[in-house]
């Protein structure tokens, strides 16, 4: 460990003991938005930590979100409130893990199509076993406040970080960037491709379904349409992207403009909300091609070469 | 931006008209927050923006609420929940905190109304569900005690239907066979499992029996394999989209039932607008009745207010829940919800959907369950303790 | 027997709805979300001629393709010709594809709701039974499966024996040589997008005569596009017409025999099968 590197662990410490600060302010407004960055925070940092190696574009979020949100659902009733979410993620890490090792091998556009797909079979497999059982919606009536729930989505965000950090030094991940390279190279220089790609799978489906798990007791009333909904896969891509993938602390820094923004127009023109949000997307897409990160890196890289020269 | 602007508009407008007495009171927030996009979009712009739109164009015209004696505009505020409940739970934390609103509507649908629930609570805004319709009634308004709701169960909703349907063949009219399809959604799984024991009870044979996926596309397999079973009924649990594909396929596969039954959309002034003559004789959900002078005044003013009629169900209920929020406001002279939610839970209101009493359950006891389209308006032909119900009529044919 | 015809029925509305988003995925490049969209508005169309002025469904085809070509080869020309210019590989175009067209889709969403409004459009156009070998079926579909089968037809025809049809199928095949044996590339794919566009507005007027819309169900055809385009391969149009025919047969087989509530799940399915065993879709080209 360098000093750099404990540097980093502190910043990062620090960022978010003052982000669980935030419920001391009573302000429901700003915890319920909180929330919202909280829950998109950790899912964009960890759909980034596969997809931004990889370049593999997964819009199975919502798949293992709504897997999580249903096991609160089911399981409320039988377990303890604390053990679900765990169970939740052990489930997701599972079905991630099946999942990775079926489809990996497919690439490009086909990964993508693939993992839309597969949210919408989960969802209409659990649909038709709901209607087989007269399952009906199901209720989550717990005594969980926003306070509670953003805590432990920060909680999960601590860990999310610390496993992106921990992945980042690690022998998994530089064989990653070197398959997101070239996979070619990667398997030449001898690296198990398949298996570095599906251990990273797991991250993001456990986490996924851990923060459904979690979000659960916030809905209330669980229903397939609510947990399984494809804009959720879409928002979680876009809003990292808008970061940007290449380092980790890039989602987080598109996922709070975005959902600030998201806020800011939904507020001002109710009735536009969704034609004023495909604009600003498409100003964001062209403007930013390279999300935040790169416009940070670029801006970085003049004021370097600024310093060469003077 | 555009209604609210509207509205400041018709505000500003009846501030001149009356500036006598709406000159010093600051207007009334009221906060909305319903789907515009998304799953429910097409249903809660049929049935609940322009009701909010209708009263608060009325009050304004009028001069305003009269709160203690002060003549207050109101001013509407509102959120699109993209069919979203988070969306909806951070928008009316938002109502709350940052727009200070006096009142907060209750959303629409049966899930975002659950949803909506705890911080609606929390608030201790009143929500006066028009458009939720559960069988949590008990358990709900026992956890949230200002949650009430005017649509019913969806027990007696099912059960209304079941009920028409023994009747008819308990005079002879039509046979024990039923064919009972529905949407694989929470609502068509709710329906469905209080219907199917109660069809059975009531001595009737399930001939067929099926679920479809929401967003189904070709509904002709279900169609035809439901005309093969040779019912004397067709019950489906359905939603919108499904309501009309399935009363087209019965059109095409020449269905010939003495029953024909469909849920929500079925009384939408739309779903005539396109059948036409095919229409006639199709059961559906909800009911109005027709022959009150209040229903048609208000379905007159619904019109002319917004340009397109309201459906003959969840729609005058909705209108009745912004009245019983005015009466209350005003008979208790005040905007201290505490007071507000007493004053509902002890008296009773006249709406347009007639007299409307809580019962301990914060319940609305009685309520239209089935109506049917007869010589092209859509009739009530069963409550659960409703005036002016009519008789049914036997399907006869798509022509 | 009618299970096959019923099947084949929606296989003929699904090739309507995938055939432009292969011209637009195989040729012009574009991984298009706003598929979807174009289809409402080309339904739209339709039912505000047929409800406004009594001009039949069919006759408003005419009326939308040029329309949708123009506003087509504005959108491929003004947003997304400087993405291709932009991009350094196949990969980045499609990420950028993908995030461009999702911001595209929501303008449209939005200016559809702004125009026609958040409801329901559905209006009724030959909901008469049609009788075929002692079965009913919809006219309507009937007439559908025919204007798919003219569609298709024609265009699987101009690909295949025109000049300019072989040369959309050379950038298709590889932009790269294309280029070298003197093909205009941008202009080409240009037209394609605005084709695939064309013929996906079409689609929508020929649907919008038996299904339900509104504002906000485009993307339920964007996903079955998708899919089908897909499963028979990316730039075939001949693949996509067969996945069409299989996925329609498939799923009213399975709501027929096993049960309605799994249709969709077997379409997931089905497709999952496809790309585990044959990633590059039933006619596609292994990728090189």
């Amino acid at each position: 460990m360098t000093t750099r590197d404990w540097k980093n662990l502190v910043l990062g410490a620090v960022l978010l003991g003052i982000a669980a600060l935030l419920p001391l302010t009573g302000d429901a407004y700003a915890i319920a938005l909180g929330v919202n960055i909280a829950m998109y925070g950790v899912l964009a940092t960890s759909w980034a930590l596969f997809s931004g190696p990889t370049h593999y574009i997964s819009l199975a979020t919502a798949a293992f979100f709504g897997v999580g949100t249903y096991v609160t659902a089911s399981g409320i009733d039988v377990l303890p409130y604390w053990a679900l979410p765990p169970l939740a993620g052990i489930i997701g890490g599972i079905l991630a893990g099946i999942v990775g090792l079926a489809t990996l091998r497919l690439s490009g556009v086909y990964f993508v199509i693939f993992t839309l797909g597969l949210a919408e079979m989960i969802r209409q497999i659990v649909t038709w076993r709901q209607n087989a059982t007269g399952h009906k919606g199901s209720y989550v009536l717990t005594d969980l406040t926003e306070n509670h729930i953003y805590w432990q989505l920060l909680g999960v965000a601590a860990l999310v970080y610390l496993a992106g950090w921990a992945i980042g030094r690690s022998r998994l991940g530089f064989a990653l960037r070197i398959i997101g390279d070239d996979e070619q190279v990667a398997s030449h220089l001898g690296i198990n491709t398949a298996v570095s790609k599906v251990a990273l799978f797991i991250v993001p489906g456990a986490v996924a379904a851990i923060v459904g798990a979690m979000i659960a007791p916030r809905y209330i009333y669980i229903e397939p349409s609510t947990a399984f909904t494809p804009m959720l896969s879409f928002q979680v891509v876009i809003m990292a992207m808008l970061g940007g993938t290449g380092r980790l602390w890039g989602p987080i820094v598109g996922v709070i403009p975005f959902t600030l923004l998201w806020e800011v127009i939904s507020v001002s023109f109710p009735n536009q909300t969704t034609l004023l949000l495909g604009l600003c997307f498409l100003l964001i897409v062209y403007l930013l091609p390279n999300g935040f990160v790169g416009l940070f890196q670029k801006i970085h890289a003049r004021a370097l070469s600024k310093e060469a020269y003077q | 931006m555009k209604r609210r602007t509207a509205l400041k508009a018709a505000v500003a407008a009846s501030a001149i008209v009356w500036a006598g007495a709406a000159f010093a009171a600051d207007p009334i927030i009221v906060g909305a927050v319903a789907p515009k996009t998304g799953g429910l979009a097409g249903g809660s712009v049929v049935t609940h923006w322009p009701n909010i739109q209708l009263w608060a164009g009325e009050v304004n015209a009028r001069g305003g609420l009269n709160v203690g004696g002060e003549m207050r505009l109101v001013e509407v505020i509102e959120y699109d929940d993209q069919t979203n409940p988070a969306e909806t739970i951070k928008a009316i934390t938002r109502l709350a905190t940052q727009d200070n609103a006096d009142i907060i509507l209750a959303p629409y649908s049966t899930g975002l109304n659950i949803a909506a629930a705890p911080i609606m609570d929390k608030l201790g805004f009143p929500q006066i569900t028009s458009t939720a319709a559960t069988d949590q009634v008990g358990e709900l308004s026992k956890q949230f005690p200002n949650m009430y709701f005017l649509l019913g169960s969806s027990s007696a909703l099912a059960n209304g239907a079941v009920n028409v349907m023994a009747e008819m063949r308990d005079k002879g009219e039509i046979g024990s066979r039923i064919a009972m399809v529905n949407v694989a959604d929470a609502f068509g799984i709710e329906l469905a499992a209080v219907a199917k024991p109660s069809f059975e009870a009531a001595g009737f044979e399930i001939v067929y029996e099926t679920s479809y996926p929401l967003g189904t596309q070709d509904l002709s397999p279900i169609m035809k394999a439901a005309k093969a079973a040779e019912p004397d009924a067709f019950v489906a649990w359905s939603y919108p989209p499904d309501t009309f594909g399935l009363t087209e396929q019965a059109m095409i596969e020449d269905l010939n039932v003495k029953v024909f039954y469909t849920a929500v959309a079925t009384a939408f002034p739309a779903y005539s607008a396109v059948f036409g003559p095919a229409a006639e004789g199709v059961m559906g959900i909800g009911g109005v009745n027709n022959g009150s002078a209040d229903f048609l005044d208000y379905a007159a003013r619904h019109e002319a207010a917004t340009g397109q009629k309201p459906d003959y169900w969840a729609s005058g209920m909705m209108y009745a829940s912004l009245q019983i929020l005015e009466q209350s406001i005003e008979a208790s002279g005040t905007l201290d919800m505490a007071v507000i939610n007493q004053y509902i839970k002890d008296h009773s209101f006249e709406t347009v959907m007639g007299t409307i009493d809580f019962d301990e359950n914060n319940n609305n006891a009685s309520y239209w369950t089935v109506g049917q389209w007869q010589g092209g308006e859509f009739r009530g032909i069963a409550s659960t303790g409703r005036d002016g119900a009519v008789a049914p009529v036997l399907k006869n044919g798509w022509k | 027997m009618d299970i096959i015809i019923t099947g084949l029925l929606l296989g003929g509305t699904y090739a309507l709805i995938a055939t432009g988003l292969n011209l637009q995925y195989g040729v012009a490049r574009i991984m298009n979300l706003a598929n979807g969209e174009m289809l409402v508005v080309g339904g739209f169309t339709a039912f505000a001629l047929y409800t406004g002025a009594g001009i039949s469904p069919v006759l408003t085809l005419f009326i939308v393709a040029p329309i949708a070509y123009a506003l087509n080869w504005a959108i491929y020309r003004v947003m997304l010709r400087p993405l291709v210019k932009r991009a350094k590989s196949r990969g980045m175009l499609e990420q950028e594809s993908i995030l461009t067209t999702f911001g595209l889709s929501f303008t449209m969403v939005g200016l559809m709701l702004w125009i026609f409004g958040g409801s329901y459009f559905k209006y009724s156009f030959l909901a008469r039974p049609f009788v075929l070998f002692g079965d009913n079926y919809g006219l309507n579909r009937i007439v559908a499966f025919l204007c798919a089968v003219i569609i298709c037809g024609v265009l699987y025809l101009w690909l295949n024996h025109s000049r300019a049809g072989m040369a959309i199928r050379a950038v298709a095949v590889s932009p790269e040589s294309a280029r070298l044996v003197g093909i205009d590339v941008p202009k080409l794919s240009a037209h394609a997008f605005a084709i695939g566009g064309a013929v996906t507005a079409m689609g929508g007027a020929v649907i919008s005569t038996f299904l339900t819309l509104d504002a906000s169900t485009g993307v339920i055809f964007t996903m079955k596009a998708l899919i089908i385009v897909i499963m028979g391969g990316v730039g075939d149009i001949r693949g996509t017409i067969i996945a069409a025919l299989i996925l329609g047969v498939g799923e009213t087989l399975v709501a027929s025999l096993i049960n309605p509530g799994l249709t969709l799940a077997a379409a997931y399915g089905m497709f999952i099968l496809i790309l585990l065993f044959r990633p590059q879709g039933l006619f596609g080209r292994k990728p090189t």
